[in-house]
């Protein structure tokens, strides 16, 4: 055994204080969050020297305050603009009915959190704090017991069949002082698809967790794009358990912003199922972003991968903590993991740390992390064309950026992503 | 057209000289041919010229219709009118090659100050040049040689020179990885932009692809330099005895 260094807890009153969740939600639901609370009191609130928090200094995710940040001015391209979805609107963090559609769809059923949380009877209780609680093992993930101990925004959002009409979730800031704590739950039932789609900056601050549980024969397709609002914080974790040949993607993109934690806690709990995790950024000065992905193999002949692209310019730092935990009796695993920094200049910093930990003896693991500059070979044979160095420089960040791109399923929805990234550098021009 | 006198380069990052004295004229509507045996400087030659990093000339010049290049950036030297076909094409993914097109062929316009293609007239034209070298319109729009077989990345290589109109072109081993049809076809594409206001370096290994562009003049390259000039027929002296013949002659 390994033995436990005694550690001060950090204080949690002020973070559980914070965001009070009303009371008696309903039994099940009161019971789940008080159980959050004491996990919570019991680790204390995350701090600089916890192993899983050495890249990135989670202070200003428990501050009492965030930091102020300025809403970003409405967007020139709408993001999702061009794909026809079910809007669900938040504002500061808020749901906002007046600026969504109903609260209904073709295979489709969708309640507010609240109203989930106070039914006696209802699925999500199934789901609600307990792929969460099962995420704590083996690296605790105190801001998501915060989650779950206080949130009260949020949706249940349940395919029943393939969903065609994509379901997203619209964030607009509009305070620059917002500190907003939003769960999802989803569950796609056998058989059934989904794509879910979110945008936007939640809020000056925000804690965003969704569970997510995937059927057997299921899919789920998510493609988020991060506000770009710089000086937000953002706390993400995404926790999904994985029925037998079902099928969970999901991609994110994010364009500046100060602190980014992104975590996501995948396991496979049914056979010759498929997850895909992937995610690029981009940004400069003081820019944060830090991916944190669990993937565990607990079934047979499963398929996963991480694919994570950090652009970094002018004092940005890329961090990656990524792992593949297969378990004994997971056979035939193929798990890959590669995580790669672009450094734009000499300013920036890459942290990356890969881990594999393997207890079955017929699997295929592959990973890799890399840090470097632009492909010499590509800029000189663009510039050889006649390709102005800027734009040649913006096509080969996108080209590097391509392989967490691609892995989005749908290509409409790439396309739009690459051209998200072209409208940034473009906007981010040097000098 | 191109004049280079007296060029000797080595490698920036270590002690190795390559060219040792390369004297060439290539006179406008005239294709020249380099042939030499691997390791005598021909790629880096066609480096140098295009702007590749990594070498230093150490002595010599290179002009381009009297301008000097050398101390010119890559993308300058595309505006002035050179064009370097790859032997290795490079593989851009997350971006359209109608983009990358449109964007090498509009940045050389501007810079020589002449009024940009719409996206209309870009396509009219790409369209035209693609037809005859068998590129479809998927091939126009996939990324940049990604997924492309030897014989389309040396196709759209002849694509893009098409559409800069480059005066000088520099084919390096263009014929590598090119079956008999292949060749066929980016020979055409090559013949058809000869021109009286054009001239050709095609650098080969072999005499075969010089079957299809007929050279004006053969330069036999060696050890850095071009040790021998001849017609066409120097060519075929390689593809019968070799180049030990030669060499030996000129030793």
């Amino acid at each position: 055994m390994v033995s436990v260094k005694a550690k001060k807890l950090a204080p949690t009153d002020g973070m559980l204080s914070r965001h009070p969740a009303a009371p008696a939600a309903s039994g099940w639901a009161d019971a789940a969050r008080a159980s959050a609370r004491d996990r919570l009191v019991a680790v204390g609130a995350p701090q600089r020297r916890d192993e899983y928090w050495s890249f990135t200094n989670p202070a200003r995710l428990v501050s009492d305050q965030p930091l102020a940040a300025k809403p970003l001015a409405a967007q020139d391209t709408p993001v999702f603009g061009d794909t026809d979805a079910l809007v669900l609107t938040f504002v500061d963090g808020v749901f906002d009915p007046a600026q969504s559609d109903d609260l209904a769809g073709e295979g489709l059923e969708i309640q507010t959190l609240s109203d989930a949380l106070g039914t006696d009877i209802h699925w999500a209780k199934d789901l609600f704090g307990v792929l969460e609680e099962k995420g704590q093992t083996p690296v605790p993930r105190e801001l998501a017991m915060l989650n779950t101990a206080t949130a009260t925004q949020g949706f249940v959002v349940r395919a029943t069949k393939p969903v065609t009409r994509p379901v997203r979730f619209d964030y607009i800031q509009t305070s620059d002082t917002s500190d907003a704590v939003i769960r999802s739950l989803v569950k796609v039932d056998a058989g059934a698809a989904l794509t879910l789609l979110e945008s936007g900056t939640v809020a000056a601050r925000c804690n965003t967790v969704m569970e997510i549980d995937i059927a057997d024969g299921g899919e789920l397709h998510h493609v988020r794009v991060q506000g770009r609002a710089h000086d937000r914080q953002v706390f993400t974790a995404m926790f999904a358990r994985l029925g037998r040949e079902s099928v969970y993607k999901s991609f994110t993109l994010a364009m500046n912003g100060v602190l980014s934690r992104n975590e996501q806690v995948v396991e496979f709990t049914g056979d010759d199922a498929t997850a895909h995790v992937a995610g690029t950024c981009v940004g400069q000065g003081d820019f944060h972003h830090d991916d944190t992905v669990f993937v565990t193999h607990d079934a047979v002949n499963c398929e996963s991968r991480q694919v994570f692209k950090k652009a970094l310019k002018s004092g940005a730092t890329g961090v990656f903590q990524g792992k593949i935990l297969v378990k004994k009796g997971a056979q035939k695993t193929d798990g890959y993991q590669i995580s790669q920094g672009l450094l734009l200049d000499d300013e920036v910093n890459f942290l990356a740390k890969p881990e594999l930990e393997i207890y079955a003896d017929d699997v295929i693991c592959s990973h890799g992390s890399t840090s470097g500059g632009l492909n010499a070979t590509g800029l000189f044979y663009l510039l050889s064309r006649g390709v102005p160095r800027e734009a040649a420089t913006n096509m080969l960040v996108i080209a590097f950026m391509d392989e967490a791109v691609q892995e989005i399923a749908d290509e409409k929805l790439a396309d739009e992503m690459r051209t998200h990234i072209a409208g940034w550098l473009d906007r981010h021009r040097a000098g | 057209m191109l004049e280079i006198k007296n060029l000797h380069v080595k490698l920036e990052e270590e002690d190795k000289v390559i060219l040792k004295g390369v004297d060439l004229t290539v006179e406008a509507g005239k294709v020249h041919a380099i042939m030499g045996p691997n390791g005598s400087g021909k790629s880096t030659l066609s480096y140098v010229l295009a702007g590749r990093d990594g070498y230093e000339v150490t002595d010599g010049s290179a002009s381009l219709l009297g301008a000097d290049i050398l101390d010119m950036e890559p993308e300058e030297r595309a505006v002035e009118g050179l064009f370097l076909a790859f032997q290795y094409p490079v593989e851009i993914p997350g971006v359209g090659n109608m983009t990358f097109l449109r964007t090498a062929v509009n940045a050389q316009r501007k810079a020589r100050g002449e009024a940009e293609l719409t996206a209309g007239e870009f396509l009219k034209v790409v369209r035209e040049k693609a037809k005859s070298l068998k590129i479809d319109a998927e091939m126009l729009k996939r990324p940049v040689n990604v997924g492309f077989s030897g014989g389309e990345k040396k196709r759209n290589e002849i694509l893009q020179m098409a559409m800069l109109e480059p005066k000088m072109c520099i084919l390096d081993e263009t014929d590598s990885g090119l079956d008999v049809d292949a060749m066929k076809l980016v020979s055409d594409g090559v013949n058809a932009l000869r021109d009286e206001g054009r001239a050709f370096l095609v650098i080969t290994h072999y005499q075969r692809l010089l079957d299809h562009i007929k050279p004006d003049v053969v330069h036999i390259m060696a050890d850095g330099r071009i040790v021998k000039s001849g017609g066409p027929e120097l060519a075929m002296e390689v593809e019968q005895n070799g180049y030990a013949d030669i060499l030996a002659e000129v030793a």
